[in-house]
């Protein structure tokens, strides 16, 4: 691109903070817009705990607005918080300062992204002023209930569901091809494939999965409509419905579990991999130390990228299937195991013997490291087949994909915006406010779902909203979850230490200097720090070697830059460079 | 470019080479961008055609009601004979043969004749259009005449209108914003002098790229028809 007519640069603030085409601005839009919404997904979880630790003291929380909690809850976590925060927000901000280009390819495309995103998110927020409220069909919103009268928000509140997600997948499209694009085609020179920053890999891998994969929740949003609207029967069989044969007839709700699922088991990777990423580039910048094993690092995102295609079905083996589709489904799951694994060594052998320094982002990094691991773990009984039957419908599975999609990757965005805010603003973030926001978080996502697995152990079902009368709940199951629901309410409040140093550092935070955690990445190198219009100032960055040089023998700073030309260190790790 | 770590005499061999050659920067395969992108988003709608027509594949199989015979619901009536196939024969023709104008259009665009590239490409549009056109005879005559609805149908299952409307109107409406497209690109080819293309090396399509990326789209949306064929009317 040629530079003198990015000199171009916006100079009202409408054009430069609202109707903005800069990639920095749009991801800050992203980032902001999504914590917001995030705030709201955060508030229902403490309402449902509320009723949960201290059932009937909250009278206003009755079974159709639990059941709509734990929807929107889900939903808007999953989606319009995790995906378009690492996707729109990150993936945004870090792709073009990471690859050495001006901006996204497509600008404009980049833009409409993040306006339809916004659509998106007004229309689902919408549905909470809609006659019976939004839907309560759960997060997976199965047919035939999701559109049956009887549930929570079947009218207006289903519909708008379907179309925030239809206008979200459009949005995510036109933001996606323009990551890829921006990745495949726009690199600076010098700058290969291999000579990436795993958290781009992350990116990149993710939201090719994201353009595959979000096909089959918007055709499964479109016949749902259709079905909830003109009264097509695509997952609609013979219904008897409040005493009254519905018109309905020869329809499969397994397709629609299937359709969901084929998106749904990629989505849990859409937004692991780019933490995946994330991490691992935080743990080697802050314990001083080339990444370990950066090949086989890019090759396990590609591998897990693959696979979480072929294992969907795995969430359905309490629907029924023929048990031979069970044993490929289970031995697809627990290969992912695998390329993880190395994930997982690569990190630690990165820390070992590294020089650690225990920042706010290298505190969240490593606590993802932790809390993917007990996540992981207890994936693998409900990657069985025969260990999952008795625990899918309890609160086992609740621990389970709390601690490896909810608290992991919400673990990896933390730390990300402490290491990536001074890039942002030229300020530091507040190190014993975040500190303190670390521990409160960390410890308190354990004393969450650590006892969930005793409570799913024990048979506790989820998805109920009371448990009055079941024999087999035994009364300190009730302690147990009053415990939960404290816990729950304690690391809900400390995220506002969080927003408040978010808040605060942007306009009385620490100036940070151009490089504050002495990054070798491409994104630290910009003439300016933030980084202007434009990214580069005259002329683009040359490459030389691999964003991984840290504490390299005989180099003279603890780091050489990507864009240093020394004949020390260089690419990948070859075998003999860790031993001196 | 100097690279500290491979000597520049000895790339590396076997399937190492070919990752390094695969993973190369920037420079390694060059495209116009809009080109790479379109090939990107070419993919996505892949994704989206094959899942709508593996559901309807799989509530063909689940209905327990008898699936309408191809044949008879889509033959047309010509005279007193009654003609299985006739109309989409002609429709299928129309579409094909719109490609054929399509990749000549590209091929003159690249050969600097932008006249001829530009009514190449407004003809196919008229084509499109005129598939378009078909298309509504087509739901007409089974809506008014046979009474199918996405909701009911009085010959067999009712999913055999939900699919069918909702199967070839998305992919009509592809057609209808490939028309549109199509006539945007080549209107700017008319008025544009070559001098007026940005410079081709930064990355933004040049006019006659422009003209091969909209024939990407076109090219793709009648292979889509070529399945919605077979899995429709043939099956």
């Amino acid at each position: 691109m040629a530079y003198p007519e990015h000199e171009h640069a916006p100079h009202s603030f409408w054009t430069r903070y609202v109707w903005s085409q800069d990639h920095k601005v749009i991801a800050v839009q992203y980032t902001i817009t999504a914590i917001a919404v995030g705030l709201v997904a955060l508030v229902l979880s403490n309402l449902m705990r509320l009723q949960i630790g201290f059932p009937g003291r909250f009278a206003f929380i009755d079974a159709n607005h639990y059941y709509q909690f734990v929807t929107m809850h889900g939903m808007i976590m999953v989606i319009y918080l995790l995906t378009a925060l690492f996707l729109g927000g990150f993936g945004n901000y870090l792709i073009p300062l990471m690859v050495g280009a001006r901006d996204m390819v497509f600008p404009f495309l980049n833009m409409l992204s993040y306006w339809m995103y916004l659509l998106a998110v007004v229309v689902l927020m919408g549905s909470f002023f809609v006659p019976g409220g939004p839907t309560g069909a759960g997060w997976t919103l199965y047919p035939p209930q999701a559109i049956l009268p009887g549930t929570p928000g079947s009218g207006g509140g289903i519909v708008l569901m379907l179309v925030s997600l239809a206008i979200f997948i459009v949005a995510a499209t036109m933001g996606g091809l323009n990551y890829v694009t921006t990745v495949l085609q726009a690199r600076t020179r010098g700058m290969t494939l291999m000579r990436l920053p795993l958290t781009v890999w992350g990116i990149l891998v993710a939201t090719i999965m994201a353009l595959l994969a979000f096909p089959a929740l918007f055709v499964s949003a479109v016949m749902m409509l259709f079905d909830k609207l003109l009264g097509t029967s695509f997952f609609m069989p013979a219904v008897v419905s409040m005493g009254q044969a519905l018109a309905y007839k020869g329809g499969s709700p397994i397709l629609f579990q299937h359709l969901f699922w084929f998106f749904g088991h990629p989505e849990v990777y859409i937004v692991a991999l780019p933490a995946f990423g994330i991490v691992s580039d935080l743990i080697s910048t802050h314990a001083r130390k080339n990444i370990f094993g950066y090949r086989m690092m890019v090759w396990a995102i590609v591998i897990i990228g693959v696979l979480s295609f072929v294992v969907w079905a795995h969430h359905m083996y309490v629907s029924g299937m023929n048990p031979w589709f069970g044993f490929f489904f289970a031995t697809t799951t627990l290969v992912i195991a695998v390329p993880t694994a190395i994930k997982v060594y690569n990190w630690l052998l990165t820390l070992w013997r590294g020089d650690i320094h225990l920042t706010v982002p290298m505190l969240f990094a490593i606590g993802f490291v932790s809390t993917f691991v007990i996540g992981g773990l207890t994936g693998l009984f409900l990657g069985n087949v025969s260990t999952d039957m008795p625990l899918s419908n309890t609160y086992f599975v609740v621990a389970h994909f709390h601690m490896v999609m909810g608290v992991s990757p919400i673990l990896a965005i933390f730390g990300g915006i402490y290491h990536w805010y001074p890039k942002v603003t030229g300020r530091m973030m507040d190190d014993t406010l975040g500190k303190l926001h670390f521990w409160v978080t960390f410890v308190g996502s354990y004393a969450i779902y650590f006892p969930m697995h005793y409570l799913g152990i024990l048979g506790m079902p989820r998805r109920y909203y009371a448990y009055d009368n079941y024999a087999f709940i035994p009364p300190s199951a009730q302690q147990l979850n009053a415990f939960i629901t404290v816990a729950a309410l304690v690391v809900g409040a400390f995220q506002l230490v969080f927003l408040y140093n978010l808040a605060r550092s942007a306009f009385n935070g620490k100036p940070s200097g151009s490089n504050p955690w002495g990054s070798a990445s491409l994104e630290w190198q910009t003439p300016e720090n933030p980084p202007g219009h434009g990214n580069w100032g005259p002329a683009l960055p040359e490459v030389h070697r691999w964003p991984y040089d840290y504490s390299v023998p005989g180099a003279e700073a603890d780091f050489l830059p990507q864009t240093s030309t020394s004949p020390l260190g260089g690419d990948d790790a070859k075998p003999d460079k860790d031993t001196p | 470019m100097s690279d500290s770590t491979h000597s520049p005499t000895t790339p590396p061999s076997g399937l190492y080479g070919l990752a390094a050659d695969w993973s190369g920067d920037g420079n390694t395969f060059k495209v116009p961008w809009g080109k790479a992108m379109m090939w990107v988003f070419l993919l996505s709608d892949t994704f989206i055609f094959g899942i709508f027509l593996s559901g309807y594949m799989a509530v063909r199989m689940t209905t327990a009601e008898p699936w309408p015979n191809p044949s008879e619901v889509f033959a047309l009536q010509v005279g007193t004979t009654s003609l299985p196939l006739l109309l989409i024969a002609i429709m299928t023709f129309v579409l094909i043969s719109s490609s054929g104008t399509m990749a000549m259009a590209v091929n003159f665009a690249y050969r600097g004749e932008r006249r001829r590239a530009a009514v190449l490409m407004l003809a196919t549009a008229a084509l499109g259009a005129s598939f378009v056109g078909m298309q509504a005879f087509e739901w007409t005559k089974l809506i008014v005449s046979e009474g199918i609805r996405p909701w009911s149908n009085p010959l067999g299952a009712a999913q055999f209108g939900a699919c069918f409307f909702m199967i070839t109107g998305f992919h009509g409406l592809h057609v209808s914003a490939g028309v549109i497209y199509l006539t945007t690109v080549a209107t700017r080819l008319l008025r544009h002098r070559p001098s007026d293309g940005e410079a081709p090396d930064d990355g933004r399509s040049g006019d006659e790229s422009r003209v091969e990326i909209a024939g990407l789209y076109w090219h793709f949306v009648d292979l889509v028809w070529v399945f919605i064929f077979a899995f429709f009317y043939l099956w």
